[in-house]
């Protein structure tokens, strides 16, 4: 017997939830438990008060597992608020930040420059021998600089994972 | 506001919220509490032998009552023997408050003694839970925890307090009005989607009401409310193992129970309706059968508080999130208001009928007095015997369960207490003790298995400390039936490890906690047996002895369909399909 698991297509969820202790180990453990997905996770407080914290998870499933997250998420006691950013379509902003070091001398030094330049990635640090980028941009984007840094001594990637928020004048 | 040691603010929160009754077991990170509980005059704390079946007698109080069980124990062994009991509440959407204790703060972390971190553990297996780090935090923290236990979907919180944390002064607050920040479940039904289900239940042609726990949680104004909507409609009713005693079973439109050990009518009716209304059910599965099968050709209207378990596991075409009783009575209101009398369903009963005549139900047994008891036998003349007394009645968890979800019929809500979720084996009898604390003058009931009860037989000590009269009836065939019918189904009767062996003499064991003991080894002795277990005063420990190999059926396999139901022993094979194996 084999075990099936079904594919889906790719959600971002944006939660409210109480900035307490155990909160995030609440939301993840919640994934875990359910088997849902958690391609990427991030968190930080967001009010003056440290009272809320928003937490930006890209997870994916089929519809149904997708509204079941969801209202499984609404249910904890101290989740405030979930949205689900895809059902705006492409009304929302995602963007992730990855610093990126590069080691290597000669053309392929000048040629890592070159192409962070093409993605405007900056310079936050040098030696003779190594760059760190800091590139900003969607997931594909930050893939795809990647990709190519493979090619020029790529030797350290840290991603942030993804933020995100709908467009227009609502708040959450 | 008053400055008290926190201690004092755990008991003067639980006088506030009106706790008369605290199950639990002291230790050395609850000193302080129980100290402040020391000849307290209003809370009762009723001491158990074993952490877990403080849980169950709380649930068992809580189900019984519907006003949530309170438990308090230490730290470390206290509270992860506590696990299996807060899990057990969580499935079965019971209220229950759990106060454990902690090591001090400043140990906290350092694998102190009798340290284990609760919250961590507790975190998934509870509707919410605390470390409390602050004596000014313990009053609001109490009073929220008991407002999230019992509001919405009724759940376990476990509040964890550190011993110093009990030992500090702060000042006791009672907040104004709980309206916590986040947690407000939606009560009141939505008025568009009453509308809708009022039509579609006016159009059906062949409706069935389909019924669980949350009927009981919404209190015995919900069971009326169903009680009235299903005269109106004219529509047959199944439920749950936990939803039954919300509609009565001597009604003629009660179909019995449904699901893998259901009646063969409540099945094939769900399975041929076009229209079910669900109410308070989650379509768990052991009542679904095999999804891809089940009721095919039905429109659905799911009525829950929670909305997560709506579309959970069956696709329905209206969902109402709200209070089953508040759902009911906007549903009854509307037909009224619509002018609706109820559309004629005799063919629908017609077929119903035809179903029901397979009399899914009955078993063969032998009738002369010195023949072997049929466990479903035993069950039907317990419940026979006592008729009008109003029994409460618990069960542990297999084919006992089952027979007694089958044989024995229930006029109202919060008299049958089973452990439907989780499948607890050793819940009845603690849940036993719970009911008869809260209920002191009825006769209280724990249909157990022999394997079942070992699991807190221990509790046989409380029950002499308090000098309760539970009654413990055992269907004693001398094995794990459930699990040898299982072995029998699937695995050719290899039967491995599930023969009761080394049994102890429960007669003997009776006498030993100054209980009294009765056997029943024949059908001739059993209507007498069991009128001399009501009549006698005080605790009493019955061991039927019934017939070892009986199985229970009606059954669906597993992986099997609604209609796909084994009636009799000969329909089992013997052997299965890995797909079907893997299914539990």
């Amino acid at each position: 017997m084999k075990i099936k698991t079904e594919a889906g297509e790719r959600h971002v969820l944006a939660i409210t939830v109480d900035n307490e202790a155990g909160v995030l180990a609440k939301i993840t453990g919640l994934f875990t438990a359910r088997g849902y997905n958690i391609e990427s996770l991030t968190v930080a407080d967001i009010t003056a008060d440290h009272a809320l914290s928003r937490i930006t998870i890209v997870t994916s499933g089929p519809p149904p597992i997708i509204d079941q997250i969801i209202a499984q998420l609404d249910r904890l006691v101290p989740v405030h608020k979930v949205i689900d950013l895809n059902d705006a379509g492409e009304a929302h902003v995602e963007r992730e930040i990855a610093l990126v070091k590069v080691a290597g001398t000669g053309d392929k030094r000048i040629e890592a420059l070159r192409m962070a330049d093409v993605f405007r990635a900056k310079v936050v640090d040098t030696t003779l021998t190594s760059f760190i980028f800091e590139i900003t941009g969607t997931s594909d984007k930050v893939d795809r600089f990647i990709a190519l840094m493979r090619e020029c001594g790529l030797v350290e990637v840290g991603r942030t994972g993804v933020v995100a928020i709908a467009r227009g004048s609502e708040a959450l | 506001m008053t400055e008290m040691s926190g201690a004092d603010m755990v008991v003067q929160a639980l006088v506030d919220l009106g706790v008369d009754t605290v199950f639990g077991y002291p230790g050395g990170a609850v000193l302080p509490i129980y100290d402040a509980l020391y000849k307290h005059p209003t809370i009762q704390h009723i001491l158990v032998r074993h952490e877990q079946a403080a849980t169950h007698a709380a649930e068992g109080y809580a189900r019984s009552t519907g006003k949530p069980g309170v438990v308090l124990v230490t730290s470390g062994p206290g509270a992860t023997n506590a696990v299996t009991g807060i899990t057990d509440a969580l499935l079965d959407s019971i209220p229950m408050v759990v106060l454990t204790g902690q090591v001090s703060t400043a140990l906290i972390g350092t694998d102190a003694f009798q340290e284990c971190d609760t919250v961590g553990i507790t975190r998934h297996c509870t509707k919410h839970n605390y470390l409390v780090m602050d004596p000014d935090r313990l009053g609001p923290i109490m009073h929220e925890a008991f407002h999230i236990a019992t509001h919405g979907r009724p759940g376990p919180v476990v509040i964890d307090i550190p011993k110093n944390v009990q030992v500090a002064t702060g000042q006791y607050v009672i907040p104004e009005k709980i309206a916590h920040k986040s947690y407000r479940p939606q009560v009141e039904p939505d008025a568009d989607a009453i509308a809708a289900a009022v039509a579609m239940i006016a159009a059906a042609e062949r409706p069935i009401f389909y019924t669980g726990g949350g009927v009981i949680n919404a209190g015995p104004d919900a069971s009326a409310a169903l009680r009235q909507l299903v005269a109106l409609t004219g529509a047959p009713v199944t439920s749950t193992l936990m939803g039954l005693g919300a509609f009565p079973s001597d009604d003629e439109k009660w179909l019995g129970m449904l699901g893998m050990h259901g009646t063969y009518e409540a099945n094939m009716a769900m399975n041929r309706a076009d229209l079910i209304i669900a109410v308070g059910a989650r379509f768990d599965d052991r009542v679904t059968g095999r999804l891809d099968a089940f009721s095919p050709d039905s429109k659905k209207i799911h009525i829950d508080i929670d909305r997560s378990s709506i579309n959970k596991i069956v696709p329905v075409d209206l969902a109402i999130v709200g209070d089953a009783g508040r759902a009911l009575d906007a549903i009854i209101a509307g037909w009224q208001a619509a002018g609706h009398n109820g559309r004629d369903l005799g063919e629908w009963w017609r077929r119903v009928d035809g179903w029901r005549a397979t009399r899914c139900l009955d078993f063969p047994e032998k009738k002369d007095a010195s023949a072997e008891i049929m466990p479903q036998r035993a069950v039907k003349a317990l419940f026979d015997a006592t008729r009008g007394l109003d029994p409460i009645i618990t069960t542990e968890v297999g084919q006992h369960q089952m027979w007694a979800a089958q044989h024995f019929g229930f006029a109202a809500p919060n008299r049958w207490l089973t452990s439907g979720g989780l499948g607890t084996m050793g819940y009845g009898f603690p849940a036993s003790v719970g009911a008869q604390i809260a209920h002191p003058d009825r006769l209280v009931i724990c249909i157990a298995g022999e394997a079942s009860l070992q699991m807190n037989i221990q509790e046989m000590g409380t029950v002499s400390q308090y000098r309760l009269p539970v009654k413990i009836f055992i269907l004693n065939n001398e094995w794990m039936g459930m699990v040898r019918q299982w072995q029998e189904l699937t695995y050719e009767s290899r039967y491995s490890n599930s023969y009761s062996d080394s049994l102890p003499d429960f007669v003997k064991l009776a006498d030993a906690y100054g209980w009294t003991g009765l056997r029943i080894d024949n059908l001739g002795q059993l209507e007498d047996g069991i009128k001399k277990m009501i009549e006698t005063p005080g605790p009493v420990i019955v061991d039927c002895r019934v017939a070892q190999l009986a199985n229970c059926f009606p059954m669906i396999p597993s992986g099997a369909a609604h209609t796909e139901m084994l009636l009799q022993p000969s329909d089992v094979t013997g052997t299965m399909d890995d797909e079907a194996k893997a299914l539990v």
